[in-house]
């Protein structure tokens, strides 16, 4: 018996022109990990919702179809009833952490249900240790990291023991250590509890090695649903923007998508294809032009706290594209900050040969007009992509996200007097699917301006970047081209140079087909 | 300023011994009138703060307390025109007219003042060293939905602040006039309604709709630890040393029409025996990590 069935499930959420949902048929099975793909709008989330029973009952709208959770009926049930059987956890963990205390945010769920004192402390107690955050049972929400936060988001969803857990792009806001972690735990909480895990990522990379099943969703219509290496083979031939590097890199090569780096490296080594260690590295680094920003011996001391930067030191050229990595709290954030004037630095300075643009994180801050052309100058929403003159009545927050993000570029960019000599871009791919990264990575390649992007996505540093900067604990670790920082590493790295170990510098599914290919016709 | 677990037997003890022992603090504060008195019970609320590891925050609060507390004093001293002892003529004020300022009338003054400040640091003794989530779960036994309302708002607080702080980092970068005050405010408005929304599709999930009561009888009985004892019985003592003080008349005051402040050995005893109740609860630190 499945633990979610959805039966013909259309939803159109209220005034929406299209349904969301269209005619979506799916069975989960009882410990089952299941992971939703698709392009942003393709329902994902919308599915999520109809098996929490947040579809109909919170959201309204039209809904037809019958949805079943744990045999109950998410027409009869709403999400209250529902949440005893279902956990669920949403992108941004600030919105679901309620309470003051982790203890108490654990706690909260079985005291909703009603449970004993006992039955709550012993619940809270087992789901600390199962997500090995014991340790900060007694500390304030409130001062949690973002990854120590989706920690506590997921034991709140977890400690009722739900037969069905559903996640939608939990990773989203992590760095890829605490994104890697959250997915093995996740797959190891499964096997333990016999918990179905629905999980919606765009970064299939990270999860598809250990699911179970894959469904591709597209105008709110499945249009795959099979095992991992099943979809990715289809994937690869119909819907390129879902196919993982590694697939990618498997498919340009002739051979049967896998997912996993592990199974990727063994399909090539089948073949005869992995290349020799010493095969000398794609590109170095080369800099040339004037200096557009150059940070002296910078720090940045907190008022009875730590330093963030350390006395670094770095300078960024005309035109240069820099990828800013690290795990959070490294300090990326902070060296934009004191790019664009926002922060004045304890010791050191920052000499900059003009403006200095800077798009924070989430780039709904930036609008407050109601019309898209108050926002921007015909030419500046033109430089981004919104020429269009149909796009300039929109209100600014009915846009996508994608759009909402080159709108808020196209605002930091519009000062024709003094044109911006640097870009600062802060994580500017979260919640993004491929199609909308490549567009960003095409555009930042076209602006005249130095372009600085704070991000944890190696695969768009490989595909923006011409020089890629580590920091660690506020100071540079690793300054170079892409292929010399991203090749060798194993979570700043992206897939291809990981299924390759490194070698040849190959960063994206094409250099390594080059690689491989030239590397096969010399053995021949 | 915000609760944070430290290591001090106030935050060991549950939450009810702490409410009950700042509570006591507060009531001395509003029933001992003598400067004695009052001074001794300024005493044990720093001192606790002390013992209780938030000093700093405890600062912050005495900051902002002693400028309301001269306020108090100095309007005290310049609007009563109670007693004999003129210790400035300032002659005809705009507003206040003929304006004398007597001892008695800035004496008294202080004394309010130096209360306010007391109350002030009592409420901020209690924030620092009271776990929020355990007052509420207290007070949920009468209204479970309004306990949730109040923590969720606690909690939005610094969530709310910190979205305040990134709508003003982005206007920032904004090249070019700021937006109006207007526009600003609707965009924050906005943002605020985005969250709500989000809080609230997250408390659904959570079952926060359909919550219910726990059956009763059924409560994890927590066994009383030292500091739960100790500062319970600190409660007790402080209430009774300042009802029974003010009862017995032994730390009377009066400054019209003259100042009169006896210090009594039955006054010092009540002063002595507040510190020692206030402050003996913090000698023992024996379990007091978590």
């Amino acid at each position: 018996m499945s633990v979610l069935s959805l039966e013909r499930v259309t939803y159109c959420y209220p005034g929406a022109p299209t349904p969301a949902l269209a005619d979506v048929s799916v069975e989960v099975a009882p410990g089952e990990m299941v992971v939703l793909a698709g392009g942003s709008g393709s329902g994902k989330s919308t599915l999520l919702r109809a098996a929490n029973g947040l579809v109909p009952h919170f959201h309204g709208g039209v809904f037809a179809g019958r949805a079943t959770v744990a045999g109950m009926d998410t027409r009869e049930h709403g999400p209250g009833a529902l949440a005893a059987a279902v956990g669920t956890l949403f992108q941004d963990p600030e919105t679901q952490v309620v309470m003051g205390t982790v203890r108490a945010e654990l706690a909260l769920p079985l005291e909703n249900r009603g449970e004993t004192a006992p039955a709550v402390a012993r619940g809270v107690e087992e789901v600390a240790l199962a997500l090995g955050i014991a340790h900060l049972l007694d500390r304030p929400t409130d001062e949690l990291s973002g990854g120590e936060l989706q920690r506590v988001a997921l034991g709140a969803a977890l400690v009722g023991r739900p037969e069905l857990i559903l996640l939608d792009e939990p990773t989203s806001q992590l760095d890829p250590v605490a994104g890697d972690e959250l997915i093995a735990l996740l797959k190891r909480l499964g096997e333990d509890f016999d918990t179905a895990i629905v999980l919606a990522e765009h970064r299939l990379e990270r999860c598809l090695p250990f699911a179970d099943r894959a469904i591709a969703m597209r105008g709110g219509r499945v249009v795959c649903d099979a095992e991992p290496a099943d979809f990715l083979a289809w994937a690869a031939a119909e819907a390129p923007e879902l196919a993982t590097p590694g697939a990618r890199l498997l498919f340009g090569l002739g051979l049967a998508p896998v997912a996993g780096v592990k199974r990727a490296r063994s399909a090539l080594r089948g073949r005869g294809l992995i290349p020799a260690a010493d095969t000398p590295a794609v590109s170095a680094l080369r800099r040339s032009g004037r200096e557009a920003i150059r940070f002296e011996r910078v720090w940045h001391e907190l008022d009875r706290g730590a330093a963030i930067l350390r006395g670094l030191s770095l300078s960024v050229r005309a035109g240069e594209r820099v990828a800013l990595m690290g795990r959070n709290g490294a300090g990326k954030s902070t060296l934009l900050r004191h790019a664009a004037g926002l922060m004045r630095p304890t010791r050191g300075k920052i000499e900059s040969a003009g403006r200095v643009a800077l798009l924070l994180q989430n780039p709904t801050d930036y609008l407050v007009h109601d019309r898209v052309e108050q926002e921007a100058s015909a030419a500046a929403l033109a430089t981004v992509g919104l020429g269009d003159p149909a796009v300039y009545e929109r209100h600014p927050r009915d846009l996508s996200g994608g759009e909402k993000q080159r709108l808020a570029l196209a605002i930091v960019l519009d000062d024709p007097a003094h044109e911006a000599v640097v870009v600062c871009l802060d994580e500017p791919t979260r919640g993004m699917d491929r199609r909308r990264k490549d567009e960003l990575a095409a555009l930042l390649c076209e602006l005249d301006a130095a372009v600085i992007v704070a991000t944890h996505d190696p695969e768009f540093a490989a595909a923006f970047a011409e020089r890629v900067i580590l920091l660690a604990d506020g100071a540079p670790i690793a300054d170079g081209s892409p292929s010399e920082v991203l090749a060798g590493g194993t979570y700043f790295a992206t897939e291809t140079a990981r299924i390759l170990g490194g070698v040849g510098g190959a960063l994206r599914p094409e250099d390594g087909i080059v690689l491989l290919t030239a590397a096969s016709e010399v053995g021949a | 300023m915000s609760y944070r677990r430290r290591a001090s037997p106030l935050h060991a003890a549950r939450a009810a011994a702490g409410c009950a022992y700042c509570l006591s603090l507060l009531v001395a504060a509003l029933v001992l009138s003598a400067p004695v008195a009052l001074g001794a019970v300024l005493l044990a609320i720093a001192g606790a703060g002390v013992g209780a590891k938030v000093g700093r925050e405890m600062r912050r609060a005495a900051l902002f307390a002693t400028g309301l507390g001269l306020a108090v004093m100095l309007i005290n001293a310049l609007v009563v025109r109670d007693g004999l002892t003129v210790i400035a003529r300032l002659g005809d004020l705009p507003m206040f007219g003929q304006t004398d300022v007597t001892l008695e009338a800035t004496v008294s003054g202080a004394v309010l003042g130096a209360r306010a400040v007391a109350l002030v640091l009592c409420g901020a003794l209690y924030t620092a060293a009271v776990d929020p989530d355990q007052v509420l779960r207290l007070f949920r036994r009468f209204s479970f939905h309004s306990a949730l309302t109040a923590t969720l708002a606690t909690r939005m607080v610094p969530v709310l602040a910190r979205d305040a702080r990134r709508l003003a980092e982005a206007q920032r970068c904004r090249p070019g006039p700021p937006p109006s005050r207007a526009r600003l405010v609707r965009a924050a408005t906005a943002g605020v309604l985005d969250r709500a929304l989000d809080v609230a599709a997250a408390l659904e999930v959570r079952g926060y709709g359909s919550a219910r009561r726990a059956p009763r009888g059924t409560g994890l009985r927590r066994a009383w630890s030292r500091h739960d004892l100790a500062f319970t019985a600190a409660a007790i003592g402080i209430t009774t040393l300042a009802i029974g003080g003010r009862v017995a008349g032994l730390e009377r005051f009066s400054s019209d029409p003259a100042l009169h402040v006896p210090v009594s050995a039955g006054g010092l005893a009540v002063a002595a025996g507040l510190l020692v109740c206030a402050l003996l609860p913090f000698a023992d630190r024996r379990g007091i990590e978590r």
